[in-house]
């Protein structure tokens, strides 16, 4: 797999004030990759460098073999860039949003499909300033995929959202990853990153402090947790063997005739692995 | 080429669609010119005021129009991250840029003739007596104010603000040079500055094509005063002018 995003080394300060401090990784093509961490961990700043918004102090950066730094209209062609913030004419319709962006391409998919594929056909010929937050956020998307790009860059796509609109941004960005577009997707909800990301990469304080499949990061060191009430007091065991434990604690149990209370067996979580990860002073929240 | 259609087709629609946009500045110096037609009716300098006045509302609509109404748009584009998240798509700046100037001087050009009309028909004012200086005059104005305007919208921080702090500019600009009635026994200090605004030369340009039949370059100095302005806003903005959001 050849990669679509190279980042070696990557540093950038503000004002003197170490925001990246030697990032790197690698996105390959066709990949979802998530760069997950607190807010003021680096990780606009690093999706703003390769977006080509923002200049680096040092290291090394391709974005589909080209330097962001000095972006050549042939790779704006071929990225597409959903913001933290940003906004469209309000008095526009959604259609004509789309057709305004896709007037900027030189190859761009079909409006109507687009608008379909961001579920936003209902909202066809109503005004952007008529939209709802979630409703908004399909638009960013749908705007970022009219040129048809290759590789799409999600800063916090749902941040914002309540849990039926998370989980309908979730499908679409499952459904572009299933066009074979990259994805390089920023988030600070740990089960977003679990969810559609491939690998992860867990970022703070301007540094990876982790990185790899949401299954590595969880580590298969750590073994199954089964948790119960015994008089009232939590009891943990920590088993490699959960089948087993399990199966003599509930034989015990019956025998005895008592309940087990709160009986809850489960694996840790990535946001178990994550909090310890990120546990600690964070340094330079910029 | 077609991408500067693409993007004119656009910035016109949106501008019209815009209800406070279209009143505030297309209507509201129309607006004036009736009020200040139907109060000031003898003659200015041997010239009929309508005349008088609508050479000044139509210095003052270029004002108003490109450096306002641009520096209103483009600080408001600015700061809402429309222009960032255009700078991410293949659409060069410079065609962005330009479509947004030619949608001015649209707007502009077709304020100057509703005023003719409003003008002629309501005032019985005359006709320009040069239309071919009157049309230079136009793309003139708007090269000027709208060169100031980006300048302006290059060095003001805040979309709330911005409103406001380019009418505080433009109003006792075209009072001091005179677009509301000519302006008599103006204090000393307020003659100075009266005397370097670029609308005071502007107006005497648009004076002499309008009124006099004179050519757009009749008087080198104003039209040097005014290119020097408008230069002026330039160079700010090539320094200054950002894409970026500068509140967030």
């Amino acid at each position: 797999m050849s990669s679509a995003i190279v980042v070696r080394d990557l540093r950038k300060s503000y004002d003197g004030v170490e925001a990246l401090r030697g990032i790197s990784f690698e996105v390959g093509e066709g990949e979802v990759f998530g760069l997950l961490g607190p807010n003021g961990a680096g990780k606009t700043t690093t999706v703003e460098i390769l977006e080509g918004y923002r200049s680096r102090d040092g290291g090394e950066v391709s974005v589909l073999g080209h330097d962001p730094g000095t972006p050549p209209r042939a790779l704006r062609e071929r990225i597409g860039v959903v913001l933290q913030h940003s906004e469209f004419q309000p008095l526009l319709t959604v259609r004509e949003a789309h057709r305004l962006f896709a007037g900027y391409y030189a190859r761009p998919r079909d409006v109507d499909e687009v608008i379909d594929l961001v579920g936003l056909q209902e909202k066809r010929n109503a005004r952007v300033k008529t939209l709802s937050g979630g409703q908004k956020r399909r638009l960013d998307l749908g705007v970022a995929l009219v040129g048809d790009p290759d590789l799409v860059f999600l800063d916090e796509p749902t941040t914002g959202f309540d849990p039926a609109a998370r989980r309908s941004a979730w499908e679409m960005i499952r459904a572009l990853r299933s066009l074979g577009k990259t994805i390089l997707l920023t988030t600070h909800y740990l089960d977003e990153a679990q969810q559609l990301a491939d690998r992860v990469a867990v970022i703070r304080a301007g540094r990876i402090v982790k990185l790899g499949t949401p299954a590595e990061l969880i580590g298969d060191t750590r073994g199954t947790e089964i948790r119960y009430r015994r008089d009232g007091e939590p009891a943990v065991i920590e088993t490699e063997d959960p089948t087993r434990v399990l199966h003599e604690l509930t034989s015990e149990a019956l025998a005895a005739g008592h309940e087990l209370e709160h009986l809850e067996v489960r694996r840790p979580t990535l946001e178990d692995v994550y909090l310890e990860l990120v546990d600690g002073d964070d340094e330079d929240g910029q | 080429m077609s991408l500067l259609v693409h993007q004119l087709a656009f910035e016109q629609r949106v501008f019209w669609r815009s209800r406070e946009a279209a009143i505030f500045i297309f209507v509201f110096p129309l607006l004036l010119y009736a009020l200040l037609a139907s109060v000031y009716s003898n003659d200015i300098d041997g010239v009929p005021s309508a005349d008088v006045l609508l050479a000044g509302l139509f210095g003052y609509g270029a004002a108003n129009t490109a450096f306002a109404g641009l520096a209103i748009i483009l600080v408001g584009r600015r700061e809402a991250g429309v222009l960032k998240r255009l700078r991410s798509t293949p659409l060069p700046p410079a065609t962005y840029i330009a479509a947004v100037l030619l949608s001015t001087l649209v707007v502009f050009a077709l304020q100057a003739v509703a005023l003719v009309v409003l003008g002629t028909f309501a005032f019985d004012a005359s006709l320009p007596a040069n239309w071919l200086g009157f049309a230079g005059a136009i793309v003139l104005g708007v090269a000027c104010f709208a060169g100031l305007g980006v300048g302006a919208a290059s060095l003001i921080r805040s979309a709330e603000g911005v409103s406001a702090v380019v009418n505080v500019i433009v109003l006792p600009m075209a009072f001091l040079s005179g677009s509301f009635g000519p302006t008599q026994n103006l204090p000393g200090f307020l003659e100075v500055v009266a005397d370097v605004l670029p609308l005071t030369y502007f107006l005497d340009i648009v004076y002499g094509v309008y009124l006099d039949g004179e050519s757009l370059h009749a008087d080198p100095t104003a039209l040097g005063v005014v290119a020097a302005w408008g230069v002026a806003g330039l160079a700010i903005a090539w320094r200054r002018f950002g894409w970026m959001p500068r509140e967030r």
